[in-house]
C-alpha cells in the first residue's frame, strides 16, 4: 500500500502529459531527454536515424530546460509510477541513485560483447557501472573548463590567448573599453556554478580541485584558496552585463556568436550552438582552455540510463545501447554536439580543431590522472550536495552573500547539511 | 433528506416491501453517488497530508524512505532562519510570503473596492469597462508571468522602450534586482486579480438596499460619508470572501514566480511553495521539502481555522 501511495502521490504531483509515452511496443525506443536547443536536437537526430535503419521507432519524451531539472522531475514521477522509459538522459550521481533504488536494467552482456570496459575511461565507468553491472551507456564526454571567444571581436580589440587569470581580466578590460559586453553569462545557478568550477581549478590547481570538489575535504573547502576563488569570481562577475539574471545558456552563447559579447565560459556544448550557426573554429570563433587549467579536464558525461524494462522491450534497449556506443555514432554525434566521444578509441578525423583538441586533452587527462568530475554538473558529488553548492555560488554572484569569508562558511555548512 | 419512506422497518410495519426497498434505495442513492468522491478526497487530500507529515520525520532523499529519524528536517529549516546572515532560502521564502501576501491582498482589496465604487457611479459604458477590468482573471498565472517578464525586462520591455523614445535616464530593473524582485511579483499578481475583486465588490454594492442610501442622503450625508459610514460596513461579508479568495491564491502562488522570475536572482523571489517543490523534486531532499509543506499547512490552518470557527459560530446562533 505504501508503495502504491507513494507512486500515486508523485504521479498526481507530476501532471506532465507523459501518459502517451507508455504504450509498450517492441519496435519502439522511448527516450527521455532535455536536448531541445538547436545543436542538441541536431545531434540527437543522428541516433534517431541510426535506429530507424534497424527498424526501431523513436519516441521522444522531451522536457525543455537546459539544466535538465524538469526532465529529472518527470523521470522521477515515471519511475515511481513504474512506467519506465527505455532509456533516459542522465548525469552522474543520478544514475547511481536510480541504480541503488533498483530500477536500472542490466547491459553487462552487451557490454562484454562490445568490449566497453576497455574503451570507456575508468572515470566514466564509475558512473555507468553499478555493482558490477552496466546500467548506463555513456554518450559523450563534455568538459566545462573552456573559453568560447568571438574571433572578430577578439581581432577588433587586439586580444591574444590569456594564459593566466590576470591576463583574462586584462582581456575583459580591453573588451569593456571597446564597448563590447566582455563576458556573456546566463544568470541561472548551474551556469554560474559551472563557471566557478573553472575558476576553482584555475585558482587552486588540479590537486585542490579534486580534494575540495570530488572528495569534499572540509579543510580544502574552507581554505584560503577557496576564499581566493570566490574573490576571483567576484572580480570576473563585474564584466557581465547587468541584464544577465535568468538568461538561458544558449542565449548567452548567441551573444558571443553575434559579437555582442566577447567570451563565454561554458561547457563544450556551447560549440554545438556555434556549429549550428554555421560558424567555424579558428575563423569565426576561438576555443581556449580556461586560463590556468590547461592539462586538466573537468568533465561531465551524458549517459543514457537504461531502465529495467519488461522483456518485450529489451531488444529495443539493447539496440539503443549498441547504437549509442558504436564508433560511427560516437563520432557523428559528438561532431555535431560539440563534445568528445566516450570511447577513447574513436578516430578524431571528422572533428574540427576544437574537437581534436578536446579528444587529445581527454586522453592526456585520463592518463595523467587530471580528469575530474564537475561538481556543478553533478559529477563531483550527489545531487543534494551539488545543489547546495550551486545555491551558495548563485547567492554570492547575486549579492545575497557579500564576502568570500561568508561564502566559504556557507559552502561548508550547506554541504554538511546535504550530506 | 426529505424522502417519505423511512428506513426503520419497526416504525413502518404497514408499508409493503417493494416501496420500502425503493425508499431505501432513494435514501442511499446520494450516499452511493458521493462515496467515490468522498473516498478519493479522503485518500488524495487527507491521506497524503498524513503521508507528507510522516515523510517530514524521515530521512527521505530522492525517494521516500520510511525510517523515522526525528525532527531533523524541521531543525534544518529553522536553524537556517535564525542563524544565517545572508538569508537562507527558507528565510527568503517566508519573508517573501509575508511581503507578497500583505501587499497582494491589501492592494487588491483597496484597488478592487476603489474601481467598484467608481464603476458604481452609473457611468456610461460600464458594460464595456467591467469585462475589461475582469479579463486578466481569465489568463493563467503562467501567461501573466511571461507577459510581465517581457514587459519588465530592462533589455526588452518598458525601460528599453522609454530609452528608445529618448528618456534615457529612465531606470527600472526590479525584475533583475534581488531586493525588489518580489515586488514585481506583487505588481503582476495585483494586475491579475484586482479586476476580479472589483467584480465581487460591484456585486455587493448592487445588493445594497437603495432605501438606506436614500434615507442617508435625505439626512444630509455626503457621498464620502455615505460610503465610509454605510456602504463599506455593509460590504463586510464581501471583504471576508475576497480576503479568503486572495489569501489562498497568495499562499498557493508558485507558477507566477516561476514564469515571471524563474526564481529570481539567486533564488530571491522564492515563495514557500517554490522552496517545497525545489527541495522535494529537484534537490532530492524530500524530508526537508515535506517539512516545509507541513509548516505551510500549519500557517494556512492558523488563518483559516479561526475564520471558519467564527463563521460557524455565527451561523449556529
Amino acid at each position: 500500500m505504501r508503495k502504491f501511495l507513494s507512486s500515486a502521490a508523485i504521479a498526481v504531483v507530476m501532471m506532465a502529459g507523459l501518459g502517451g509515452a507508455q504504450a509498450a511496443d517492441v519496435k519502439e525506443v522511448q527516450m527521455l531527454h532535455w536536448w531541445t536547443s538547436g545543436g542538441e536536437a541536431a545531434a540527437l537526430n543522428v541516433l534517431k536515424q541510426d535506429l530507424s535503419k534497424e527498424g526501431f521507432a523513436w519516441k521522444d519524451v522531451p522536457v525543455a530546460g537546459g539544466g535538465g531539472d524538469a526532465a529529472m522531475t518527470a523521470l522521477k514521477a515515471m519511475v515511481a509510477a513504474g512506467t519506465y522509459p527505455t532509456a533516459s538522459q542522465m548525469l552522474g550521481y543520478t544514475v547511481l541513485d536510480y541504480a541503488q533504488a533498483g530500477v536500472m536494467g542490466d547491459l553487462t552482456e552487451t557490454a562484454k560483447k562490445e568490449g566497453w570496459d576497455k574503451s570507456v575511461p575508468a572515470a566514466l565507468q564509475k558512473f555507468s557501472v553499478y555493482d558490477g553491472k552496466w546500467v548506463a551507456a555513456p554518450v559523450n564526454v563534455h568538459s566545462v573548463n573552456w573559453l568560447w571567444i568571438n574571433k572578430a571581436v577578439m581581432d577588433k580589440i587586439g586580444g591574444t590567448q590569456p594564459k593566466s587569470f590576470d591576463e583574462l581580466i586584462a582581456l575583459l578590460d580591453k573588451a569593456k573599453a571597446a564597448g563590447v559586453i566582455p563576458l556573456a553569462l546566463g544568470g541561472q545557478n548551474w551556469q554560474e556554478a559551472t563557471m566557478f568550477d573553472s575558476i576553482v581549478l584555475s585558482t587552486g590547481g588540479p590537486e585542490f580541485y579534486k580534494k575540495a570538489f570530488n572528495d569534499l575535504d572540509e579543510e580544502s573547502l574552507k581554505s584560503d584558496t577557496m576564499k581566493k576563488s570566490f574573490d576571483n569570481l567576484a572580480t570576473i562577475i563585474k564584466y557581465v552585463d547587468p541584464n544577465f539574471s535568468g538568461r538561458d545558456w544558449n542565449l548567452a552563447t548567441a551573444m558571443v556568436i553575434k559579437g555582442d559579447a566577447l567570451v563565454q565560459v561554458m561547457g563544450d556544448w556551447a560549440k554545438g550552438e556555434f556549429v549550428a550557426a554555421k560558424k567555424k573554429p579558428d575563423t569565426d570563433f576561438l576555443c581556449y582552455r580556461f586560463p590556468g587549467t590547461e592539462g586538466s579536464v573537468v568533465y561531465n558525461s551524458d549517459m543514457f540510463g537504461m531502465f529495467n524494462v519488461p522483456d518485450d522491450r529489451k531488444a529495443a534497449q539493447v539496440a539503443l545501447a549498441t547504437a549509442t556506443l558504436s564508433k560511427s555514432f560516437q563520432s557523428a554525434f559528438n561532431v555535431v554536439k560539440g563534445s568528445v566521444p566516450a570511447r577513447t578509441d574513436v578516430p578524431d578525423t571528422d572533428f574540427d580543431a576544437c574537437g581534436k583538441k578536446g579528444i587529445a586533452d581527454l586522453k592526456a587527462a585520463n592518463e595523467g590522472g587530471t580528469l575530474f568530475g564537475s561538481l556543478a554538473q553533478g559529477y563531483g558529488a550527489p545531487p543534494a550536495i551539488a545543489n547546495a553548492y550551486k545555491d551558495v555560488v548563485s547567492k554570492f554572484v547575486h549579492g545575497q552573500i557579500k564576502t568570500s569569508d561568508e561564502a566559504v562558511k556557507q559552502l561548508v555548512q550547506a554541504i554538511d547539511d546535504a550530506r | 433528506m426529505s424522502t417519505v419512506a423511512t428506513t426503520d422497518p419497526v416504525l413502518t410495519p404497514a408499508q409493503s416491501t417493494p416501496i420500502s426497498l425503493r425508499g431505501r434505495l432513494q435514501d442511499a442513492l446520494p450516499k452511493i453517488v458521493l462515496a467515490p468522491s468522498f473516498v478519493i478526497t479522503l485518500v488524495f487530500v487527507y491521506g497524503f497530508i498524513v503521508w507528507t507529515a510522516y515523510l517530514s520525520f524521515t530521512n527521505s532523499k530522492t525517494f521516500p524512505s520510511y525510517a523515522l529519524t526525528g525532527a531533523r528536517a524541521y531543525q534544518r529549516l529553522w536553524r537556517w532562519t535564525f542563524e544565517s546572515d545572508p538569508p537562507s532560502s527558507w528565510y527568503t521564502s517566508i519573508t517573501n510570503m509575508a511581503i507578497f501576501g500583505f501587499l497582494y491582498v491589501g492592494i487588491c482589496l483597496a484597488l478592487g473596492l476603489f474601481l467598484a465604487i467608481l464603476l458604481d457611479q452609473k457611468i456610461r459604458g460600464e458594460g464595456i469597462l467591467r469585462p475589461i477590468f475582469l479579463y486578466p482573471m481569465a489568463l493563467s498565472f503562467i501567461v501573466t508571468g511571461v507577459a510581465w517578464k517581457w514587459f519588465l525586462d530592462p533589455g526588452l520591455g518598458l525601460e528599453q522602450t522609454l530609452h528608445h523614445f529618448g528618456w534615457t535616464s529612465f531606470h527600472f530593473d526590479w525584475i533583475k534586482n534581488k531586493d525588489f524582485v518580489i515586488y514585481t511579483v506583487v505588481i503582476a499578481g495585483v494586475w491579475q486579480a484586482s479586476g476580479f475583486v472589483m467584480a465581487m465588490f460591484l456585486a455587493g454594492l448592487r445588493g445594497i438596499d437603495g432605501e438606506i442610501m436614500k434615507a442617508a442622503q435625505i439626512d444630509g450625508a455626503s457621498a464620502f460619508q455615505l460610503y465610509r459610514r454605510i456602504v463599506i460596513p455593509l460590504l463586510r461579508p464581501i471583504f471576508l470572501s475576497a480576503f479568503i479568495v486572495l489569501a489562498h491564491m497568495a499562499i498557493k502562488s508558485y507558477d507566477l514566480v516561476v514564469a515571471l522570475t524563474s526564481g529570481g536572482p539567486g533564488g530571491s523571489a522564492w515563495l514557500p511553495s517554490n522552496f517545497m517543490y525545489e527541495y522535494t523534486f529537484k534537490r532530492n531532499e524530500m524530508a526537508v521539502g515535506s517539512a516545509s509543506a507541513i509548516i505551510m499547512l500549519m500557517t494556512i490552518s492558523a488563518i483559516i481555522v479561526p475564520y471558519l470557527y467564527s463563521e460557524l459560530k455565527e451561523k449556529a446562533r
